[in-house]
């Protein structure tokens, strides 16, 4: 890591700290890797729906999500550097505890939503249903 | 972890001295954390819009869906913009490291004209749908997308002030502790605001357009 470097300005020696924070910023070699693999990550899936490749739209979004998946972490490596040793943990147990509310949040409001759509609209008549489901 | 036992009111009597001492000498750190912190209370607005995104984004009320408004060529140059100036950031942040003040103001200038090449071609979108009559009062999608979006694309403005300011902080104090730690706090907001583009252009765009 280019933490070593660093060193020099950094040496008040606590011995069980991993200080290399100040200089994990990357190498040109690490932001190029991140650069070009997010490209490829980006073009993918937007050849993918410009293209029509897939006859099955529900596989096509399942991908492009697995795609969108993958380069949040490119991002978060080679971009946000992140890992499990900076602040001493800390900021990876936030970014763990932000995933996990944002899992709740999301599948939680999709789910609830879903399932109210679905269970108003037969009991609505189909007009009154259409309009509540356009709304 | 040390810094936390320190801090904490239960080990006050016996760590006053050492917890002076981690003030003294760590507060990059804590601005750091403290940034972080406030990037994934951020993040959760996002998730907020996001689900409301999620939960909308098909009621058209009869008014366009997403397959007829977007124009995925127009998104992807915009995504290729925030992309590059994702990576002319990192260039910046290495020519702090290596003490250049020119090179890493030029690298932040270039950053800040991607930045706003991504604003001028959305906010050319904005005005082209509300234009064709897809304003954010016409259908509960629009809402959202605008309110989504246009969420990311303030985040980003801001950004591009921040980075100004920041131009003229290094124009004038060259790179001092003070000015390296605002430029790492702006790298971590700028490589943030790509990855919630990432979501933007996965969710609403590439998804909207799928029938």
């Amino acid at each position: 890591m280019s933490g070593h470097l660093h060193k020099h300005s950094h040496d008040h020696g606590h011995g069980h700290h991993d200080h290399d924070d100040h200089g994990a910023h990357g190498s040109v070699k690490e932001y190029v890797i991140g650069f070009v693999l997010s490209v490829i990550l980006t073009a993918i899936p937007f050849w993918l729906v410009m293209g029509n490749v897939f006859e099955d739209t529900k596989v096509t979004g399942l991908v492009i999500m697995a795609f969108a998946a993958v380069q949040v972490v490119v991002h978060m490596v080679y971009f946000l550097h992140m890992n499990f040793r900076s602040e001493g943990g800390w900021t990876m147990l936030a970014l763990i505890f932000t995933v996990i509310i944002l899992v709740i949040v999301l599948a939680g409001s999709l789910w609830v939503m879903y399932h109210m759509n679905h269970n108003m609209m037969p009991g609505m008549g189909s007009g009154a249903g259409h309009q509540m489901h356009d709304m | 972890m040390s810094e936390i036992t320190a801090t904490s009111p239960g080990a006050v009597s016996a760590a006053a001295s050492s917890r002076y001492y981690v003030r003294e000498h760590h507060p990059e750190n804590g601005t750091r954390l403290g940034f972080w912190m406030y990037l994934m209370s951020d993040c959760l607005i996002f998730a907020c819009l996001f689900a409301t995104y999620a939960v909308l984004g098909r009621n058209y009320a009869g008014g366009p869906s997403g397959a007829e408004l977007f124009d995925l060529k127009l998104i992807a140059i915009n995504t290729g913009f925030l992309l590059l100036s994702s990576i002319t950031y990192g260039f910046a942040m290495l020519e702090s490291q290596r003490k250049r003040v020119g090179a890493t103001m030029l690298w932040l200038g270039v950053t800040g004209l991607f930045g706003l090449a991504f604003l001028g071609l959305e906010l050319y979108e904005f005005a082209h749908l509300i234009h064709v009559g897809a304003g954010p009062q016409s259908s509960a999608f629009m809402s959202a997308f605008f309110a989504l979006v246009g969420t990311h694309g303030l985040h980003v403005f801001f950004g591009v002030i921040w980075l100004v300011t920041l131009l003229f902080q290094l124009k004038k104090h060259g790179l001092i502790p003070e000015n390296r730690r605002r430029l790492e706090c702006l790298s971590m907001f700028w490589h943030f605001l790509d990855v919630i583009w990432i979501g933007v252009f996965t969710f609403v765009y590439l998804m909207g357009v799928l029938p």
